[in-house]
C-alpha cells in the first residue's frame, strides 16, 4: 500500500517538450510510471518521448484518462498551469517549479477552494511510491518499497534520509516533498492523516526546516489524532534570523519559525526528534526494533 | 529584496500615502540644499541602511538650523552604522533622508504581510506604534488588530473601517485613515510585496496622518515583472561575497564560523551547518549550489568560500541524484587544481555514480579527505579541526 500515487496513477506532463519536462518525463517512464501524455501549447499532435502531446490540459485528460498532472513550466506561467490542471479535473497536481511569485500562489489556492483536487508543491522534488510510481525529479534507485512514510520540505535532504533508510534495509511506502515555498498545497498535517490511515505505512519520518508553523501544526495534529509513531528532523538550528536559507519559505521572521521552537513543540507532543542528521536512519531502525 | 526608506516613501507618494516633506541626499551639500528648500527648522536626518533600530544606533539626528544640518550630515554620511538589527560590522551609510521634523500627537502601527497557513495577505494595525510589532504582540496581544484579506475580492472598505474604529482614532481621521490602509494594500499587491510596513504612522498635532517611516520588501520571485523595483537594489548594503555569489545563481550566506561548507540543496545545506555545529565547530556560511550544479558553479562556489579569510577548512557534502557524482568530482578537482587551495578539504559524495566520483578524487593526486556517509563525514570534519588546532598549538 501507499498514499496518493500507485500503479494505477496515469500522469500527464505539462511542459513536456521543455528541457526539464523532457528529461524527467523520460526518467519517470524509465522508473515505470504510466506517463500517458504531455501538454505544450502549440505542439499538440506531436509524439514526444513516445507519448502524445496536446495543446491543452483538458484535451489531454479527456484523451488519455490521466488523473495526475506533473508541472515543469517556468515560474512566470506555473500558477496558470496549476489552475489549468485543476480546471481539467485531475485529482492531483504536482508542481515541481521553483520561483513562483507568492501572490500567484495565493490566487491558485483561492481557485482551488471547493474543488476536489490535491496539490503537491510547488518547489518540490515530487512524490514517489517506491516500485509503483514516481511523479517527480528524485533519483528512483535510492528508494526501496517498504513501510515507512516520508514527508519533507526539502529535496536532497530527503534523498539523504531515504538513502540512510534503504541502506539499512528499511523501505518506504510513499515519500512526499511538500515543497520549500511559503504557500503550498498538501501540508504535513494532511499527509499525517493519510499515513495514519494507510495500511501499508507503519511509521512516518518528517523532515522539517525553519520558517512558518507547519511543524508546530503537525505536532498538534499528532498529539490529538495519531497512533503511528513519527520521527522528525528539523534543519536550521544554526540558521540566522531574517535570512532566507535557499528555499523561499525557509526564513525566521518576527521570531516565528525558529528550529528550536519547532523541536520543542514536536517533543512536547511525543514525537522523537533526531538532532543529528546522520542518525535519522538508525533512529528509525531502533524505533522499529523496539516495537 | 529590501529597499531603502526613501525609495519606499517615493512609492508611498505615488500611492497617495502622505509622507513628510523631504528628499534623499548623498552629500553634505545636497543635505543642506534639501533643508534649505524645506525651509522650516527643525529637520531630521535619517541614515539610509537596510536595517531597523537606526535610532538606537545613532543613525537618526535632529538638526536645528541649516548649520546644524551640515554638521549632522557630515557625521552620518560615510559612517558605518551598527544597530540592534545589524551584525557587529554594521552597514555603510551612503545616503541620508532629510525631512521636516513633525510634531507628533500619536504613533500608530500599520503593516501588511502574507499569512502562510491561510494563504492570504493580512493587514496588521496597532494604536501602539513606534516599537516592534512582535513585541506588542507578545506583551499586549489584544492591542494588535488583524484583518485577513479574501484574495478573491481584496481588502474591503469595511475592513479598513473596522481597523479605523479598532484603533480608537478621532472620527475626523476616518476618511484619511481608511484611504491610507486601502492604498497601502493596493501597493502591496501591485508591487508583489512580502512586507509593507509603516511604523510609525503618526497623527500630527495639526491633525494629519503621515507615514514617518516606511519599510517595503519585495518578493524576490516576482522581481522579473517589476523591473522598476529590481533597479532599486542597493548591493552596497549586501555582503560583497553574497553579491558575488548571486552573479552565479549560487545561494550563499556569510556566517560567523570557520568551517566553510558547500552543499547541493537548501535543506541538506542547513542540515550540514547543523552537523558542523554538532561536532563542536561553527559553519562559516550557507552555500547551496543547487540540485543541478555544473562544474563551473562548483568552482565559483569554492572560490567564494575561500575569499572568506575566516575559513580554516572546507566540507563539501553532495548527494547526487540527477546531478552525477562523477561530474561533480571533476568540477571539484578542476577547481582545487586551478585555485591552488591549501586548506584541508573533507568531501562526502553519495548517490548517482558515487564510485566513479570517488575514483576521480582518489586519482587526482590532490589531498582530499574522502568520507563515506554523513556520520563518517562528521567524524572526519571533527578530526581535521582537531589537527588544525594541534598544529596551531605546536607553533
Amino acid at each position: 500500500m501507499s498514499i496518493i500515487v500507485d500503479e494505477n496513477t496515469k500522469v500527464i506532463v505539462q511542459g513536456i517538450t521543455g528541457n526539464e519536462g523532457a528529461f524527467h518525463a523520460k526518467q519517470m517512464i524509465q522508473y515505470g510510471t504510466r506517463v500517458v501524455g504531455g501538454v505544450t501549447p502549440g505542439k499538440g499532435g506531436q509524439i514526444f518521448n513516445g507519448v502524445p502531446v496536446f495543446n491543452t490540459v483538458r484535451v489531454a485528460v479527456l484523451s488519455t484518462g490521466a488523473n495526475v498532472s506533473a508541472i515543469f513550466v517556468p515560474p512566470a506561467f506555473a500558477g496558470d498551469a496549476i489552475m489549468e490542471a485543476v480546471d481539467a479535473g485531475v485529482g492531483l497536481v504536482v508542481c515541481l517549479t521553483e520561483g513562483i511569485p507568492t501572490i500567484d500562489m495565493i490566487a491558485v489556492k483561492q481557485y482551488m477552494k471547493g474543488k476536489d483536487v490535491k496539490l503537491i508543491g510547488p518547489n518540490t522534488p515530487g512524490i514517489i511510491s517506491p516500485g509503483k510510481c514516481k511523479v517527480g525529479v528524485m533519483a528512483g534507485y535510492i528508494h526501496a518499497p517498504g513501510r515507512i512514510g516520508i514527508m519533507s520540505r526539502s529535496g536532497t535532504l530527503t534523498y539523504e534520509v531515504v538513502d540512510q533508510l534503504t541502506k539499512m534495509g528499511i523501505g518506504q511506502s510513499t515519500c512526499v516533498g511538500i515543497g520549500g515555498d511559503p504557500i503550498i498545497g498538501l501540508t504535513f498535517v494532511d499527509l499525517l492523516a493519510m499515513f495514519e490511515k494507510d495500511e501499508g505505512t507503519d511509521a512516518v519520518v518528517m523532515i522539517g526546516e525553519i520558517g512558518g508553523r507547519a511543524e508546530e501544526e503537525a505536532a498538534e495534529y499528532f498529539k490529538a489524532n495519531m497512533k503511528k509513531p513519527v520521527v522528525a528532523f528539523i534543519a536550521g538550528l544554526t540558521a540566522p534570523p531574517g535570512r532566507r536559507m535557499g528555499h523561499a519559505g525557509a526564513i525566521i521572521s518576527g521570531g516565528v519559525g525558529r528550529a528550536v521552537d519547532k523541536i520543542g513543540a514536536l517533543e512536547a507532543a511525543g514525537i522523537t526528534v533526531v538532532k543529528n542528521p546522520a542518525e535519522i536512519g538508525e533512529t528509525v531502525a531502533a524505533m522499529l526494533k523496539a516495537r | 529584496m529590501k529597499i531603502h526608506e526613501y525609495q519606499a516613501k517615493q512609492l508611498f507618494k505615488s500611492y497617495s500615502i502622505p509622507v513628510p516633506q523631504g528628499a534623499v541626499a548623498k552629500t553634505v551639500e545636497e543635505a543642506f540644499q534639501i533643508a534649505e528648500k524645506i525651509g522650516r527648522s527643525p529637520f531630521v536626518l535619517k541614515a539610509q541602511i537596510h536595517a531597523g533600530g537606526r535610532g538606537k544606533g545613532g543613525g537618526i539626528k535632529m538638526a536645528n538650523g541649516l548649520g546644524d544640518v551640515k554638521r549632522a550630515a557630515a557625521g552620518l554620511l560615510g559612517m558605518t552604522l551598527v544597530t540592534p538589527q545589524t551584525d557587529a560590522e554594521g552597514q555603510p551609510v551612503q545616503a541620508l533622508l532629510v525631512e521636516e521634523a513633525l510634531s507628533v500627537e500619536q504613533e500608530l502601527y500599520l503593516g501588511i504581510v502574507i499569512d502562510r497557513q491561510r494563504a492570504c495577505p493580512v493587514v496588521i494595525a496597532s494604536a501602539e506604534g513606534g516599537m516592534e510589532i512582535e513585541k506588542i504582540a507578545a506583551t499586549d496581544p489584544e492591542k494588535v488588530l488583524r484583518e485577513a484579506v479574501d484574495p478573491a475580492v481584496g481588502l474591503r472598505p469595511f475592513q479598513a473601517g473596522r481597523i479605523f474604529y479598532g484603533l480608537g482614532l478621532d472620527q475626523s481621521l476616518s476618511r484619511k485613515m481608511t484611504a491610507v490602509i486601502l492604498n497601502l494594500f493596493r501597493l502591496f499587491i501591485e508591487k508583489d510585496c512580502s512586507l509593507a510596513e509603516i511604523n510609525p504612522l503618526v497623527v500630527t498635532k495639526a491633525g494629519e496622518l503621515v507615514a514617518l517611516d516606511a519599510k517595503i520588501n519585495i518578493d524576490d520571485n516576482a522581481l522579473y515583472r517589476h523591473q522598476d523595483m529590481a533597479s532599486l537594489r542597493d548591493v552596497n548594503q549586501e555582503n560583497p561575497l553574497e553579491v558575488e555569489a548571486s552573479k552565479y545563481n549560487l545561494n550563499y550566506i556569510k556566517l560567523k564560523g570557520n568551517v566553510g561548507c558547500m552543499v547541493n540543496g537548501a535543506g541538506l545545506a542547513m542540515a550540514t551547518m547543523d552537523l558542523i555545529k554538532l561536532v563542536g565547530a561553527e559553519p562559516a556560511n550557507f552555500l547551496d549550489v543547487g540540485g543541478g550544479a555544473t562544474s563551473e558553479m562548483v568552482k565559483q562556489g569554492l572560490k567564494i568560500l575561500l575569499y572568506d579569510k575566516d575559513v580554516k577548512m572546507v566540507f563539501i557534502n553532495i548527494f547526487g541524484g540527477i546531478l552525477r557524482c562523477d561530474t561533480l568530482a571533476e568540477g571539484v578537482v578542476k577547481a582545487v587544481d586551478e585555485l591552488v587551495i591549501d586548506l584541508p578539504i573533507v568531501i562526502r559524495l553519495e548517490g548517482t555514480n558515487v564510485e566513479a566520483g570517488r575514483k576521480i578524487l582518489a586519482g587526482s593526486g590532490l589531498s582530499f579527505t574522502v568520507a563515506t556517509g554523513l556520520k563518517d563525514a562528521a567524524e572526519k570534519v571533527a578530526m581535521t579541526l582537531k589537527q588544525l588546532q594541534d598544529v596551531k598549538g605546536e607553533r
